[in-house]
């Protein structure tokens, strides 16, 4: 028996899903910093502090997740039975949000990590599955927390230091998405690049944006070169979190190799603060991309004002233990190209 | 740069300044000069924890740098800080056994430098 039967695979990292596969319903949980952002009215649910009246910040973050994903089946007038997968991960160690939040909603699981390109990842692997016939509907939900990724990867949260100015601020939120078979106006997922790691050498575990930015600008270039394409093909080119510093950076780094990104370019951490709300360089985590993203960008492509999309994931791939042990970040950035 | 070095002698002198104060406060009250310094720097350090437990330290040592760092009440938050946020795993194992987590390496150094200093000043 033939198992292998289409080749879908472009070059080494890229794909061509020719549109089968759409984002039916996304929704959107924000905490209090980013309800101040200038995206605010963009989010479907807005938390005015961080906590919850949950008895930890562990837990508050996972009732975001979980929100977010009912909210997100809501919309796509679902329920978690229809779902065949959830796929989701975060930032916590074992990814604990996504599996406890998965316990609730009783969904066959399947956990990814790829610190904050974790909705990108989850994103390639529901079309893949979506499109191999071994699923419907798939949920696809991340989330991150300002207060528990600090605790866990840096200080307690009421430390008091000062921050390097190209460090960024980990949001706190949640975003979900419901993938299914393309028919309604849903954006569809057209093309996947998927990242390789790669390691700058970057070892300061505040300059995220330096470590991230060379892998993201290796993904774009292999996406453009794999798939033929160059930046104008697309209306936007959406980095996830490289921030103020990271952006320039990617900028640099694509320009060196021909292709000028820069009119087509922005990145979800400098999108989703005011810079006066004392950020430093921009945002950070897997819910910066969700909610800049799926909060903002998915309905400028519902409303057809954007049809071509590159969404960037990025994430930096080290634990507290790595670079107490003075090892560098290893990062990844995983491409979609999404089309109306 | 400027900025921050500017903040954290600024704030880092007002420190000062306020615990000379708390300082003659004490003295003004009859103790004597020698053994009003405990007095003083368990109210600074009192202060400091109040303003960690209330979320306002973190804030003020954003901006102050190494004006709040150098100072006993940089110690006093790290105590505190790190007791706060491992109350949820319990008073034994959370708060107890990691309140020192951040502190631990200046009580650390400090005993072996004052061996140390010690040492050299008994034998010159």
């Amino acid at each position: 028996m033939q198992v292998y039967t289409e080749q879908k695979k472009v070059g080494k990292q890229s794909v061509l899903m020719g549109k089968k596969v759409a984002i039916l319903a996304a929704a959107t949980v924000a905490g209090p910093k980013e309800s101040l952002g200038p995206l605010s009215n963009f989010f479907d649910r807005h938390y005015e502090d961080t906590i919850l009246a949950e008895k930890s910040f562990e837990r508050a973050e996972c009732r975001m997740l979980e929100e977010a994903c009912y909210l997100a089946l809501g919309k796509a007038g679902l329920s978690p039975e229809d779902m065949d997968y959830y796929l989701g991960g975060d930032l916590l160690n074992q990814v604990i949000s996504s599996t406890f939040c998965a316990r609730s909603l009783a969904i066959p699981y399947l956990g990814i990590f790829g610190a904050c390109s974790t909705l990108a990842e989850g994103l390639s692997l529901g079309t893949m599955l979506i499109q191999g016939g071994f699923a419907k509907y798939i949920l696809v939900a991340t989330s991150s927390h300002n207060c528990s990724a600090e605790r866990q990867y840096r200080y307690p949260t009421e430390y008091g230091f000062q921050k390097p100015g190209y460090s960024q601020w980990t949001v706190t939120g949640a975003g979900a998405v419901v993938l299914g078979p393309a028919g309604g106006k849903g954006p569809r997922i057209e093309a996947i690049t998927t990242g390789k790691v790669v390691d700058a050498g970057e070892k300061d575990p505040y300059a995220l944006g330096s470590a991230m930015a060379p892998a993201a600008a290796d993904t774009i270039y292999n996406h453009f070169v794999e798939l033929k394409r160059n930046p104008a093909h697309y209306d936007l080119i959406l980095s996830g979190d490289l921030g103020g510093v990271g952006k320039k950076l990617n900028e640099d780094i694509l320009a060196g190799k021909g292709f000028d990104i820069t009119p087509y370019y922005t990145d979800c951490g400098v999108l989703i603060y005011y810079p006066h709300q004392k950020v430093n360089a921009g945002g950070s985590g897997c819910a910066c991309i969700a909610l800049v993203f799926l909060g903002y960008y998915y309905q400028k492509m519902l409303a057809q004002e954007l049809k071509r999309v590159l969404l960037v994931a990025t994430g930096a791939l080290h634990s507290p233990t790595t670079f107490m042990q003075r090892e560098s970040i290893p990062a990844i950035a995983h491409a979609l190209s999404i089309e109306t | 740069m400027v900025k921050n070095v500017l903040s954290a002698f600024l704030f880092g002198g007002a420190i000062c300044f306020l615990g000379q104060l708390i300082l003659n406060f004490y003295i003004s009250l009859g103790v004597p000069l020698q053994q009003a310094g405990n007095p003083t720097v368990a109210t600074v350090i009192f202060i400091a924890a109040v303003l960690t437990g209330l979320g306002v330290f973190d804030d003020i040592a954003n901006l102050a740098g190494a004006g709040t760092a150098v100072p006993i009440t940089g110690f006093a938050n790290s105590v505190v800080s790190m007791a706060i946020e491992f109350r949820r795993e319990g008073w034994v194992l959370g708060t107890g056994s990691k309140m020192f987590g951040l502190a631990g390496s200046v009580i650390m150094f400090g005993v072996v430098t004052a061996f140390i200093v010690g040492l050299i000043s008994a034998l010159i």
